[in-house]
């Protein structure tokens, strides 16, 4: 396996970054967040309006679908903003959704569901289930044949952005294999939906129940491309993770370091003190060694194999970076960051729950190793 | 010049695959500090010497001083041809890597004249007379007397830890000149030394490994020429930092090639085919294998960290961060991946140097005790990380 060393920035990549890092600026302080955490929908439908007309639903969608034709590389730096300022939105469900259909989509599930995407409506996955297994193989929810048709059951976990969502990408056993299904929304009854108490309070993610849910052999996708889409969905999840995770890093780094540099204790500001110091230090070089890699995954994410070890690489450091530092900025502030209005907590639990999807740093790791040495 | 450029490349290519010469039978140093023998020393010499002679150092560097008048690019093309067939380190990394490029820059053009060549051609050795025996990491309290006599400055006092110190022809040295500066720092001057003069001793100091390293040097009112002043009196501490950017690598202009050989994680791959665990290569252990997979991943990031630092609009938060923290990432590292190599080795990591039984001779263990050259040498570890965090990220200054 090959392991690439490059790295390097499109125009649009460039282009992007500027806007979005001034869109999430404006449109999500802290205030916002903090507000948005109580509301049950968790987004600002303006918003989500606005990053519609942006176009930014748009960017890895291929121009036959009314798309921009870019790829992920420049989704990457959008997400990364939208980490940084802790906006949130369906904006990346949607997108790994839109991928999932790209990749593994019928041609006319494809022309029906990713125009509507670009004109911004809203789509997610539902791949997840209670086993806790990142293996998005191991399912026990099931198709089975019912007259014309074929009827659902079992239950899936961490759908995100589920009330919102006009398409479902979920995956169910057909004769044990595992296929996916393009869902609408109007065919989820509200019964079959329970908010999840998640440890990121500023996302959303649901519960859904399949069972008694009926849908036609057109709604499944191209069987012989299950597996390549799972896959494909697996690392493209963990890149945009990465570089949320990468964003909130910032975020946190930042926060310590203002802190640092305004709390005084023994009549000195504490940043002062080596000891908080120098691990703030080493949780901003964990930062820039995840960026690189962020980076340099988003430049080959495309390339066979090269975009598997690079992605793999940059969500175990993002992982470890953000964790770290988020774990530090709670103990730089003291009795402050024992607290919920203390924002150290809001970064803490943002890594918390990525290093919970798609796989932690050392899950990582390990399938590095296996496809290294 | 693109067309002259791969002419150069491919010219640069041939000469490192036909010019860079195999393992001797004595270990080579990995990095400048590391020299401990005569034979190592002899032998870089020749090499370097062998390298500037064919155009491939300082080929970036003036030719009326005996550079080679290309650009950058054709060094940074020569430095990746040697990295490729992993030739030697250059041995006079204080004068290609810092020296020279402070006196092409604020040097007179006698200096120029009189020192630039020599650096390149390994002719002249040169050495760092920064600390002293009560001031290390606190070099702006540096003691060592100058006092000017004329054209000449009387030298009075010691410095420590010189690396080449019995090889160095010049040394560039930090000197109290005067003693009622406003400020400690104001007090200093840098001055380029002859080391051939008398009045001057130098005492080989044992370094941890058992070899000969750095030197102790002793100045008993030596008389050197003035006119090895480098700009102003009281200005020492400014072009010391100048020179300590270029040592980190903050800076550019230096002559190219490489003093410090890293280690690429994928080498221990074949290490770990060497030793076992409950019968099985160390390769099988879980832990191993999520410990060495942390190599692998830092040395992909701190490359990779090499190449975003020039991409600017990856850096805009804070431009010089990257380059400020590339010394730290990278000593540290190379200190723990040679740590982790001895723990790879079972019993055998008990072995040490010239012990036939040795896994790959004794190399990690060296290699894992001289790290510790980088890690403390330039400026420390936690010095670094006062740097970054009171230069990168604006944290109040440690006093
Ligand atoms: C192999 C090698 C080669 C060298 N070559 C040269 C050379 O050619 N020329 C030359 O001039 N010097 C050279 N040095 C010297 C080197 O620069 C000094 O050893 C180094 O700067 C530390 O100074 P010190 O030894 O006095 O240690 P000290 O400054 O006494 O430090 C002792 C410990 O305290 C820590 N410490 C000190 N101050 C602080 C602080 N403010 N905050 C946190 N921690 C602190 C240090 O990190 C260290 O761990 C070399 C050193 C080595 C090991």
């Amino acid at each position: 396996m090959k392991i690439s060393t490059e790295i390097g920035i499109t125009e649009a990549q460039i282009d992007l970054l500027d806007v979005a890092e001034n869109f999430c600026l404006d449109h999500s302080p802290i205030e916002k967040v903090r507000a948005l955490m109580e509301d049950d929908l968790g987004y600002d439908p303006e918003v989500w309006k606005q990053i519609g007309e942006l176009g930014w639903l748009a960017v890895a969608i291929p121009e036959d679908y009314d798309g921009v034709g870019l790829s992920l590389t420049e989704v990457v730096p959008i997400a990364e903003q939208m980490g940084r300022y802790l906006l949130n939105s369906p904006f990346i469900s949607t997108t790994l959704a839109a991928q999932a259909l790209i990749m593994g989509g019928t041609d006319a599930q494809k022309k029906s569901y990713l125009p509507q995407i670009v004109a911004g409506k809203a789509a997610t996955l539902a791949l997840s289930e209670s086993n806790g297994d990142w293996d998005l193989n191991n399912i026990d929810a099931k198709a089975t044949k019912d007259g014309n048709g074929y009827v659902l059951s079992g239950t899936k976990t961490f759908v995100m952005d589920l009330t919102s969502a006009e398409l479902v990408v979920i995956s169910v056993k057909l004769d044990d294999a595992v296929r996916l299904v393009a869902l609408r929304g109007d065919q989820i009854s509200q019964h079959a939906v329970r908010r999840e108490r998640i440890i990121d309070e500023v996302k959303r993610s649901y519960e859904l129940t399949l069972d008694g849910i009926s849908v036609s052999l057109d709604q499944f996708m191209n069987e012989n491309a299950t597996k390549a889409t799972l896959g494909h969905i697996h690392l493209a999840a963990n890149l945009l993770g990465s570089a949320e995770l990468c964003g909130a890093c910032k975020s946190t780094i930042d926060y310590t370091v203002e802190y640092l540099k305004t709390r005084r204790q023994f009549g000195k500001l504490i940043g002062s003190y080596q000891a908080l110091k120098h691990p703030t230090v080493d949780a901003f070089v964990g930062y820039e060694k995840a960026r690189s890699l962020l980076y340099a995954a988003a430049f080959c994410f495309d390339r066979q194999g090269e975009g598997e070890v690079a992605t793999r690489m940059a969500k175990a450091r993002a992982d470890q970076a953000l964790s770290f530092a988020a774990d530090r900025a709670i103990q730089f502030h003291g009795g402050f960051g024992f607290t919920y209005d203390c924002d150290a907590q809001l970064y803490r639990r943002c890594a918390l729950f990525h290093a919970s999807q798609y796989g932690d740093a050392a899950y990582h790791k390990r399938k590095l190793a296996d496809l290294l040495f | 010049m693109e067309a002259e450029l791969r002419e150069f490349e491919r010219d640069a290519d041939a000469w490192f695959a036909e010019n860079t010469p195999g393992e001797p039978d004595f270990m080579l140093p990995l990095t400048f500090m590391e020299v401990g023998t005569d034979q190592q020393f002899e032998f870089l010499r020749e090499w370097q010497n062998k390298v500037y002679s064919a155009g491939y150092l300082g080929a970036a560097w003036p030719k009326e001083y005996g550079g080679g008048g290309l650009t950058q690019k054709h060094q940074d093309i020569a430095t990746r041809a040697m990295k490729k067939y992993r030739g030697p380190i250059m041995l006079n990394a204080i004068g290609i890597n810092w020296t020279g490029p402070l006196i092409l820059d604020i040097g007179s053009e006698a200096h120029k004249q009189k020192y630039i060549k020599g650096i390149l051609s390994a002719e002249d050795i040169w050495c760092q007379g920064f600390s002293e025996p009560e001031n290390g990491s606190d070099l702006g309290n540096a003691q060592l007397r100058a006092v000017r006599d004329g054209d000449e400055y009387v030298l009075n006092g010691s410095k420590i830890w010189t690396t080449h110190g019995h090889y160095a022809k010049y040394m560039i040295l930090l000197a109290r000149t005067d003693l009622d500066a406003p400020s400690k720092y104001a007090g200093l001057s840098f001055i380029l030394t002859p080391m051939t003069v008398p009045g001057i001793e130098t005492v080989k100091i044992k370094k941890l490994t058992g070899e000969h390293g750095f030197t102790q040097t002793f100045f008993t009112d030596t008389r050197i020429p003035a006119d090895g002043l480098m700009g102003r009196e009281g200005e020492g501490w400014k072009i010391a930092m100048q020179t300590l950017e270029y040592e980190r690598s903050a800076r550019g202009g230096q002559a190219g090639g490489y003093v410090l050989t890293e280690v690429d994680p994928l080498e221990i791959l074949q290490l770990a085919s060497k030793a076992k665990r409950d019968g099985q290569s160390v390769l099988a252990d879980p832990v191993v294998r999520d410990k060495l997979m942390d190599f692998v991943i830092d040395a992909q990031a701190m490359a990779l960290n090499g190449k975003r630092a020039r991409i600017s609009p990856l850096v805009r938060d804070c431009p010089q961060a990257l380059p400020l923290m590339s010394k730290l990432t990278h000593t540290e590292f190379a200190l723990r991946i040679n740590e982790f190599a001895i723990s790879l080795m079972g019993t055998k990591g008990g072995y040490y140097v010239d012990e036939p039984n040795a896994i790959d001779e004794g190399y990690w263990h060296r290699s894992y005790l001289n790290a510790f050259s980088a890690t403390i040498g330039g400026g420390t570890s936690q010095i670094q990380r006062n740097i970054i965090g009171e230069h990168a990220l604006s944290l109040p200054k440690t006093r």
